[in-house]
């Protein structure tokens, strides 16, 4: 485009000798060189992550058993979610190429409307893994059960709703006779799992936390099945237990009245899903991408500002929006690679 | 007033409309590729259990295809395919080599510890 022809200076001024390294600006260059580094410190995440998989004795977590919710729709919905959050990451590195592509036609138009099209991706991505991170925080309606013999098991299945807490033993402000319900939706869901952490509960009975004791109501659980991830002095790992005995093996342990028996959701010292180093890869290798997402939105509408003040017209190319889309691309293909090891594999 | 920043030098920076048009096809075409291996994957991980026995090969099924998903997005999207050779080899290559490197390292002592805790116990 020759209007916006820049000048030109000879390359032995710039560089000292007579072609530039690579035919290519010593930003992009660099850009690159930064890129390989920062691949090489994924690399490393992931290959350790592969190696402390094969070296804990313990069932490692299942991707599809993991991963298997979507916002207000509940579980059932194995990788779903994780897949729709790789669409949208995709999806925005086309629409980053397509503003590259619009910059070297000088089209400013063009590279505005496409990179606002990244950044509202990038807000959707790092969106999705704020819900993922805290339904793995929070976890599951039945959690990790520990059993009598010393295994461990993930619980699948429909959780029956708790209906009321009817008071047997009063205390406080409540009354004898007295049907606790739900303050709020989720109200005695949230009563039930910390009083299963403490072991405040024995034969159906739980005690709440002013010393009122009240019979659990709860609708009834549906399909409910064991898979045993932690081998006990019964049950191996793999052994699958459904129904009824699943049933009175997971009350069985959460009316022992012992803490601990059950674990829900994920902290960094353990985690309902498998080992607990599976918890510090989880919340390292997706939180450093996460970061990298986040940092990637902000330098796209820092340069997208530049756009729009016309900077890069007026310098006569677009090789600024050109790094801050490699930059771009490559947090997409970071997360192809921790989709296929962390989700699929 | 002379700026260093106004520099013209990268051959690549610029196209004209019908290298656009061309370009944007190829942009798109890559893009289905890209969707179609992502929904092929998601499909296998939902429905093939790891406990199949063909789990192994679904398994080096999603390395192969992940590989080609990124070899896509770095040689179109990246533009490394179209950058001089010299350059394309010398972020490749060297990454490359590192990589095998690690891995060969971690494969040979992960198989070592396994023996270890098969022979004593974990």
């Amino acid at each position: 485009m020759a209007e916006h022809a820049a000048k030109q200076i000879d390359t032995e001024t710039l560089w000292g000798g007579k072609t530039s390294p690579f035919t290519t600006s010593y930003g992009k260059l660099m850009m690159w060189f930064f890129l390989v580094s920062d691949a090489l410190t994924f690399g490393g995440l992931l290959a350790a992550y592969s190696f402390t998989r094969f070296n804990v004795s313990d069932a490692w977590p299942i991707g599809e058993e993991t991963f298997n919710s979507l916002p207000f729709l509940g579980h059932g919905y194995p990788l779903i979610y994780v897949a729709l959050m790789t669409f949208i990451l995709i999806v925005s590195s086309v629409t980053m190429v397509l503003a590259v592509e619009a910059g070297h036609r000088m089209d400013k138009k063009g590279v505005v409307k496409w990179m606002i099209a990244t950044i509202i991706g990038g807000f959707f991505f790092v969106g999705s893994q704020a819900w993922e991170w805290s339904h793995f925080i929070h976890g599951s309606e039945f959690g990790k059960v520990e059993l009598a013999d010393g295994s461990q098991a993930i619980v699948k299945g429909h959780f029956g709703k708790i209906t009321s807490f009817d008071v047997t033993e009063a205390h406080g402000h409540h009354k004898k006779g007295e049907k606790i319900v739900d303050a709020f939706e989720g109200d005695l869901m949230h009563q039930f799992q910390h009083a299963v952490e403490l072991g405040h509960i024995e034969n159906g009975q739980i005690t709440l936390h002013d010393g009122t004791k009240a019979l659990v109501k709860k609708e009834k659980d549906e399909h409910m099945q064991l898979v045993i991830k932690k081998n006990g002095s019964k049950h191996k790992i793999g052994d699958k237990i459904d129904g009824k005995e699943a049933e009175d093996l997971y009350y069985g342990s959460i009316n022992t009245g012992e803490a601990h028996k059950v674990i829900y959701g994920a902290n960094l010292k353990q985690n309902e899903y498998g080992p607990q180093q599976y918890g510090h890869f989880f919340f390292f290798i997706t939180g450093f991408h996460g970061f990298h997402v986040f940092s990637g939105v902000v330098f796209n509408i820092i340069i997208l500002i530049g756009v729009m003040r016309n900077l890069y017209h007026k310098r006569g190319h677009y090789e600024m929006v050109e790094k801050t889309g490699l930059y771009w691309h490559f947090v997409d293909l970071v997360w192809v690679f921790v989709f296929t090891f962390f989700y699929l594999v | 007033m002379e700026r260093d920043d106004i520099i013209e030098y990268s051959l690549d920076t610029h196209h004209s409309e019908e290298e656009g048009v061309k370009m944007r096809k190829k942009i798109w075409q890559v893009t289905a590729i890209l969707t179609l291996i992502t929904i092929v994957e998601v499909a296998c991980g939902a429905f093939i259990k790891q406990d199949s026995s063909i789990w192994h090969l679904v398994k080096w099924g999603f390395i192969i295809l992940t590989i080609v998903k990124a070899a896509y997005i770095v040689l179109v999207f990246m533009h490394l395919g179209h950058e001089k050779k010299s350059l394309k080899y010398i972020i490749l290559v060297p990454y490359i080599i590192f990589i095998l490197y690690l891995l060969f390292i971690l494969l040979t002592e992960s198989t070592a510890i396994d023996r270890v805790l098969k022979a004593f116990g974990a």
